[in-house]
């Protein structure tokens, strides 16, 4: 397949889609209709930066990333590695991009095995894929338990004898191990204490800058989102409803929704309150989306148009894409 | 409603508290002499790092500190005029509920997934109300109405686990209203929810105080639910309120260190950040507390004063205090640099 590619892009998506059958009976499962989890979204992920995906629960944010690490298959759609297509990679080209894209969830109290000293917790990435000498294997560990800011002599600590700072800097060690391109970080953040979200945070931004790796951070925080991405999608159900570079969204956001969030975002002084936008309701079911645009049950300024026809993205400035009605 | 506010309209008054757990190893100081004011119809925030107390001091407001190893052993809680502390475990049952109840930190642990939701709503007001049957079961059904449930009677035989998070979230708030309190604590009740529904369920607080005249004390890490809901605000560290004042003067006047790091160490949403401040260390063991300032080892204006005893409360503006040496006259330690607060365009 050839494929023409953007440039400097490490990761490109392009109309990636993810539709989960639903079913009926337990024998005879009857596919009554399809969860459209993904539906048609494109972006692109620069060497050494950060984008961040925003939207409420349910909107496709962890499906994406799922997608990404080959945890589950597109049923439309193409990711690309630096011009690759990852979804035709087998054997030892699979294991390869197992070990260039990582991962680093949210919560640090299970995502660490629990009967798993450091060591062999942050090396797994490292003994899956290749041949290395338990020697290499020691050093290379004790090198990034040095970078993400804990001892070397930790390594043969278990999971809980750190705190929740401590070990979702174990979590970023392991996923830097293996030289990784791309991490996808999912709410990397949100279950740590308010003193030690800074520290990760830096760190995270620390290594970028070191190391030129990429992240996708899925995050609820928008302002965590201001301050560790480079460029923002806004996601509803499972689509991308508006693009751009993280300072021009936040200064010059656009889409309808994208405006509700930011309203309901809270703020960092009691005198900068503005939910100008209140939303009702949560986000519809992805099983039967809306017709026309999916936000136009919800939307404030929705206009007849806007059931019956869905509409088409729009570049309103450069990299700033925006798909509604109103533009 | 323009309620005129005087020392009169006091609902509740902490004097000195101190809650220890005593363990087999040593004695955990939870909470370790706070004093605070809550007035009819204000919101309190109490933030702080983990461990640091705000749920000890929650437990002890309500009597249910952990037994046996958890005892109050110092203090008064004055709730509408009377010392709580004095009262039988037996009169305790009736001012649980129908004067201070509690939002628990996580409402998908906080409801009971054997039972519906009618169950715990009637079991609530059951306690409080002794009551008959049939005029529980409306009185359920209007305490869902009032937390913007729809269509509240078809909701009464659902479990839990077939609602959604932001309307778990209201039924737990409705429970804890359910007897028409006049306190509330809600320890972190917004966690893991959307920015949206979060919103949603700020807001609806917000009304059903205005509505009332409920004073609210939100327990929480989160200073933007503290710009949003709180008039004023206590720091806790190491089992200490640090600093407390008037909301505006804790974001834009920050007198103590700690406060000025944890609201340093928050991204903003209004305006780019080039590099976080981070506080670096631990919070000090509660069960080994050093005998001065307990932020010393993390303070970067720490002087040799500071390790000698602990500070004593200044006074900076009426109703603004904060402990801290480097606010007295005579510090002779490094001055504590001009904070500046997060700026942007309101609305
Ligand atoms: N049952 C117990 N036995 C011994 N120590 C306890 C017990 N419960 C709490 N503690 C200790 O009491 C201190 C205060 O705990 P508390 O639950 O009030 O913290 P918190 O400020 O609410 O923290 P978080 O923000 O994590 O909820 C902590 O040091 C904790 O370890
Ligand atoms: N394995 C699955 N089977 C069926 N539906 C799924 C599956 N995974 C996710 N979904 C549905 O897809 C939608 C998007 O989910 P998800 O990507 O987890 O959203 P987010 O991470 O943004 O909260 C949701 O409606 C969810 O219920
Ligand atoms: S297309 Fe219409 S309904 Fe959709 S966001 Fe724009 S104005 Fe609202
Ligand atoms: S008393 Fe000293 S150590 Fe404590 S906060 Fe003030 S300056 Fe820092
Ligand atoms: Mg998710
Ligand atoms: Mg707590």
């Amino acid at each position: 397949m050839a494929v023409a590619t953007n440039n400097d892009a490490l990761l490109e998506v392009r109309n990636l889609k993810k539709y989960f059958p639903v079913t009926k009976g337990l024998i005879l499962m009857k596919t009554i209709g399809y969860v459209q989890a993904v539906d048609g979204i494109s972006f692109s992920i620069k060497q050494g930066e950060t984008v961040g995906l925003v939207g409420e629960s349910g909107c496709g944010k962890t499906t994406t990333s799922k997608l990404l690490l080959r945890l589950e298959n597109p049923t439309e759609g193409d990711i690309l590695l630096e011009g690759r297509d990852i979804n035709t990679f087998r054997g030892a080209e699979l294991q390869d991009y197992r070990t260039t894209v990582q991962a680093v969830f949210q919560d640090p109290w299970s995502s660490l095995s629990p009967r798993m000293r450091v060591r062999d917790i942050v090396s797994e990435p490292l003994v899956v894929n290749r041949n290395v000498t338990t020697q290499e294997k020691n050093e290379r560990v004790a090198e990034v338990l040095q970078q993400v800011g804990l001892h070397a002599q930790q390594a043969t600590n278990y999971p809980h004898e750190f705190s929740g700072g401590q070990r979702q800097r174990i979590a970023v060690a392991s996923a830097l191990v293996s030289y990784p391109k791309l991490i996808v970080l999912d709410e990397p953040v949100s279950a740590l204490d308010v003193s030690i979200r800074a520290q990760v945070m830096n760190l995270l931004k620390d290594l970028q800058e070191q190391y030129n790796v990429s992240y996708l951070l899925i995050a609820h925080n928008l302002a965590t989102v201001r301050y560790m991405a480079h460029e923002t999608a806004v996601m509803y159900l499972g689509q991308i409803v508006e693009y751009a570079e993280t300072e021009e969204l936040y200064n010059n956001a656009l889409h309808p929704y994208t405006r509700a969030l930011f309203s309901a975002a809270l703020p960092s002084h009691p005198d900068l309150i503005r939910e100008d936008i209140v939303l009702q309701g949560e986000v519809p079911s992805p099983i039967n989306p809306p017709s026309g645009c999916r936000f136009h049950p919800r939307c404030p300024f929705a206009m007849p148009q806007c059931s019956e026809e869905a509409p088409v993205e729009k570049e309103v400035s450069p990299g700033h894409r925006v798909s509604c009605h109103l533009y | 409603m323009t309620a005129v506010q005087t020392a009169t309209d006091t609902i509740l008054e902490v004097n000195d508290l101190k809650t220890y757990i005593f363990t087999r190893a040593a004695t955990v100081k939870a909470v370790d002499g706070i004093s605070f004011n809550l007035r009819k119809g204000e919101t309190l925030g109490i933030v702080g790092e983990s461990g640091c107390g705000k749920t000890m001091t929650a437990l002890s407001l309500l009597r249910l500190v952990p037994k046996p190893a958890g005892r109050i052993v110092e203090g008064e809680i004055v709730l509408n005029g009377e010392d709580i502390l004095q009262k039988s475990e037996d009169e305790m049952r009736d001012v649980r509920g129908r004067q201070i109840s509690m939002i628990l930190q996580d409402p998908q642990t906080s409801l009971n997934p054997v039972f519906t939701i009618g169950n715990q709503l009637r079991e609530a007001l059951g306690i409080a109300h002794r009551e008959n049957k049939s005029s529980m079961l409306s009185r359920a059904v209007d305490a869902l109405r009032k937390v913007n449930v729809a269509a509240p009677e078809r909701r009464l035989d659902d479990y839990p686990h077939q609602m959604s998070g932001g309307m778990k979230q209201r039924v737990v708030g409705a429970i804890a209203m359910s007897c028409e309190p006049g306190v509330i604590i809600a320890d972190e009740p917004t966690t893991a929810l959307d920015v949206t529904i979060q919103l949603q369920y700020l807001r609806l607080l917000k009304e059903i105080q205005a509505e009332t005249g409920l004073a609210i004390i939100f327990i929480t890490h989160d200073f933007g639910v503290v710009a949003r809901m709180c008039d004023r605000v206590a720091v806790m560290y190491a089992g200490r309120i640090i600093e407390q004042g008037d909301v505006r003067d804790i974001f834009s006047r920050p007198a103590h260190p700690y406060t000025q790091a944890l609201i340093n160490s928050v991204p903003k949403l209004e305006q780019s950040v080039d590099r976080l401040y981070s506080i670096d260390g631990q919070p000090p063991l509660l069960s080994n507390l050093p005998e001065g300032c307990r932020f010393a080892p993390r303070c970067p204006y720490v002087s040799d004063q500071c390790y000698e005893a602990y500070p004593q409360s200044y006074t900076l503006n009426e109703g603004h205090y904060a402990d801290c040496w480097a606010l007295d006259a005579d510090w002779q330690g490094t001055p504590i640099e001009e904070f500046v607060p997060p700026t942007g365009t309101a609305g």
